[in-house]
């Protein structure tokens, strides 16, 4: 019995035929290593764009070092195997933070190039990948290239995005953005309807550099979409806050939870808590960086709490345009599909485009949510959601994706695929590859 | 005894895994390090890392420790280099696979050239330079293997025995000069060292790091870690030799 891999939503679960464990990037050598390769981070996507069944992971986990750190310009390179997370640690006493983070610290450079990340601030600054300003690839034939937009500018547009297909991300240069305080000035504001959510949205997106939404998906009828708006910005006080200690998760899940933890009457009870935990209509705060982009890093391993059966994520974007009927349509076909989510974020995607050749944001609205894994029910409701999302020009994220038809995938992405293509290295795949080409 | 800051520290090995995360913790401090290891793009490599981290200063000597001609000129030139040394670090060695040494005398003798006589060697100079400052700390890297010979890895075992009853006898030695030893015995440690070995109670190398650099500051004098091996090694040791053979699996 070999070592499983499995991803953060734990579905699938697979079995790669051999590990290379990398203990240093300068010993990467994919020749004669059982084909298809791929690189595997911290796991923390939800479907299996980190898996590989039958073929060989490359576990980047040990290639954490740092190359260089300019601290006047705010430039650092660093193995893809360094998480934001101690990322973090060397560039924010300094009075610096990443440009883009994903809703979990505990993700690696690697990974958030491969699947160009966004976060919170994408109607500002774009993906993870517009702040990428060179990387090194080393290809399964042996070629090593450092790309950047200059350099191999083709390969460079290519890999970000590229699922970890174009070969394995050595490492990677980052322009970061400086900060005077650890501290974000926080509002919270609740609204009553999906028209209020995304008005809000459109007005906040204007004055502050983070915006999410969180929405009440058991809501229906008039109520569909309401929730609460969160916006942010860094305090622009130098309040010595820079040098503070980091703290550890506050929790541990130590082994996976029964599967009527979260299941529809819990994952209601949250909802309607955590809605009716504000009273007023706005709530202001002073927090901490690590509350407001990473609360659920607070609970280390929460993914266990799905129990044995593991988690979807399901994400998407849709145009502006007619957007909001689009979500209200996937709203109503989840709930007509028994799928309860414990947490629905939306999001509105900006005009700054990715140099990314593959990647996802597109200007738009955005919908996530996260479910526990059901039966034939549940898989047919999001195939219909998908035909919604395809019909208004929208697409799904394949980082968060387990179950997309390969149909459907090729239909959304069928302009960029023809461009990606001659730059997958022959050497490599991945399960959702096959899953999605072949299928 | 009070404890005291280290900021100039010496790594031998500082290659490996451990080595790696205990210099990352002292570099967060503002150390000044000098590393010595074998292959010079690793070295440099983990230099840079030490550096973005914030080490103050950070130099780099390659050397092979299988050369003992090589060891005085470490010592004078981490000396001249760092001026007055706070700690000095031993953590090299090898893991052989014990079955191949089982019919090979002359790999077996090599891995004890290495894991005990280049240890003692290196060790035997800097408790030197200690003695005559009258302080600081020496540091060497042993194991639980060392405390009781197994089929499984004797010839490793050996080693470690070697240089776990060497630092024991230093320690005594230098105390009197106001210079503390420390002798680490690690349980197996997830590293790449020990790659595609499974074992029990295995810990990642940054939590082995982390004790040590608290037992240093403590001026401990023996470092189980996890603590929990110092229990199963005192049971261990405690095994009748008549049972001890019959563990063939052990």
């Amino acid at each position: 019995m070999g070592t499983t891999f499995e991803s953060w939503g734990r579905h699938p679960t697979v079995e790669p035929s051999t590990v290379v464990d990398l203990a240093w990037t300068q010993d990467l050598n994919l020749r004669g290593v059982q084909a298809p390769v791929l690189a595997y981070g911290k796991g923390r996507s939800y479907g299996d764009v980190c898996l590989n069944a039958q073929g060989t992971i490359v576990s980047m986990d040990r290639c954490t070092r740092i190359r260089e750190f300019d601290r006047e310009r705010g430039i650092i390179t660093a193995e893809a195997g360094l998480s934001i997370q101690e990322l973090l640690r060397v560039i924010v006493p300094h009075g610096w933070f990443v440009p883009v983070t994903p809703g979990t610290k505990y993700v690696t450079l690697g990974g958030a190039v491969a699947n160009d990340v966004h976060g919170k601030n994408h109607h500002r600054v774009g993906t993870f990948g517009c702040h990428v300003t060179a990387f090194t690839l080393v290809r399964t034939d042996g070629t090593v290239m450092d790309c950047s937009p200059q350099h191999h500018a083709e390969m460079f547009a290519a890999t970000i995005g590229g699922l970890g297909l174009t070969g394995i991300i050595a490492t990677v240069t980052l322009q970061l953005i400086p900060i005077a305080s650890r501290m974000i000035d926080e509002e919270s504001i609740k609204s009553r309807s999906l028209r209020e959510t995304i008005d809000l949205t459109i007005s906040s997106d204007e004055d502050w550099d983070y915006t999410v939404s969180w929405i009440d998906v058991l809501a229906s009828g008039a109520k569909l979409g309401k929730g609460l708006v969160l916006r942010g910005n860094f305090s622009a006080v130098a309040d010595g806050t820079l040098r503070a200690p980091w703290k550890e998760p506050l929790l541990k899940i130590p082994l996976e939870g029964p599967s009527w933890l979260l299941s529809k009457p819990t994952i209601a009870l949250f909802n309607t808590v955590w809605y009716g935990k504000q009273f007023a209509s706005m709530h202001r705060r002073h927090i901490d960086l690590e509350p407001f982009f990473y609360p659920l890093d607070a609970v280390d391993r929460w993914n266990l709490l799905y129990g044995k059966r593991g988690m979807l994520q399901y994400q998407c974007v849709v145009p502006l345009e007619g957007g909001e009927d689009a979500m209200r349509r996937i709203l109503s076909t989840m709930q007509g599909g028994g799928i309860s989510s414990f947490l629905a974020v939306l999001k509105m995607f900006g005009n700054v485009a990715s140099p990314g050749m593959m990647s996802f944001p597109r200007p738009g609205l955005t919908l996530t949510l996260d479910m526990p894994i059901g039966g034939k029910r549940m898989f047919d409701a999001l195939d219909r959601c998908d035909a919604i999302v395809h019909e208004m020009g929208g697409r799904i994220y394949p980082a968060k994706d387990a179950r997309v038809q390969g149909s459907m995938f090729r239909a959304m992405y069928a302009q960029e695929l023809a461009a990606f293509q001659p730059y997958i290295d022959p050497g490599m795949s991945s399960s959702f590859w096959r899953r999605v080409t072949q299928e | 005894m009070a404890t005291q800051e280290c900021t100039r520290i010496v790594i031998i090995g500082a290659t490996s895994a451990i080595a790696q995360e205990v210099a990352k913790l002292y570099a967060v401090q503002g150390a000044r390090l000098f590393c010595v290891a074998r292959d010079e793009q690793k070295v440099i490599a983990v230099a840079s890392d030490l550096r973005a981290r914030g080490a103050e200063e950070v130099s780099v000597y390659v050397a092979d420790l299988r050369a003992r001609d090589v060891h005085a000129d470490i010592v004078a030139r981490s000396q001249s280099v760092l001026g007055t040394i706070d700690c000095v670090i031993i953590a090299h060695g090898v893991l052989p696979d014990q079955h191949v040494l089982d019919h090979d005398v002359d790999a077996t003798i090599e891995s004890f050239m290495i894991n005990a006589v280049s240890v003692i060697s290196i060790s035997h100079r800097y408790a030197e330079v200690l003695e005559q400052q009258g302080s600081g700390s020496l540091v060497g890297i042993s194991s639980v293997a060392g405390e009781r010979g197994r089929a499984s890895n004797y010839a490793y075992g050996a080693a470690k025995a070697a240089m776990t009853a060497y630092y024991s006898g230093l320690t005594v030695r230098l105390r009197p000069a106001g210079v503390h030893v420390l002798t680490v015995k690690p349980g197996p440690v997830d590293t790449p060292m020990t790659k595609g070995i499974k074992m029990p109670l295995m810990v990642p190398p940054r939590a082995v790091a982390a004790d040590i650099v608290r037992a240093v500051s403590r001026r401990a004098i023996v470092l189980y870690t996890p603590g929990v091996w110092r229990f199963i090694m005192a049971l261990v040791r405690a095994i009748p030799d008549k049972l001890f053979v019959k563990l063939t699996k052990f």
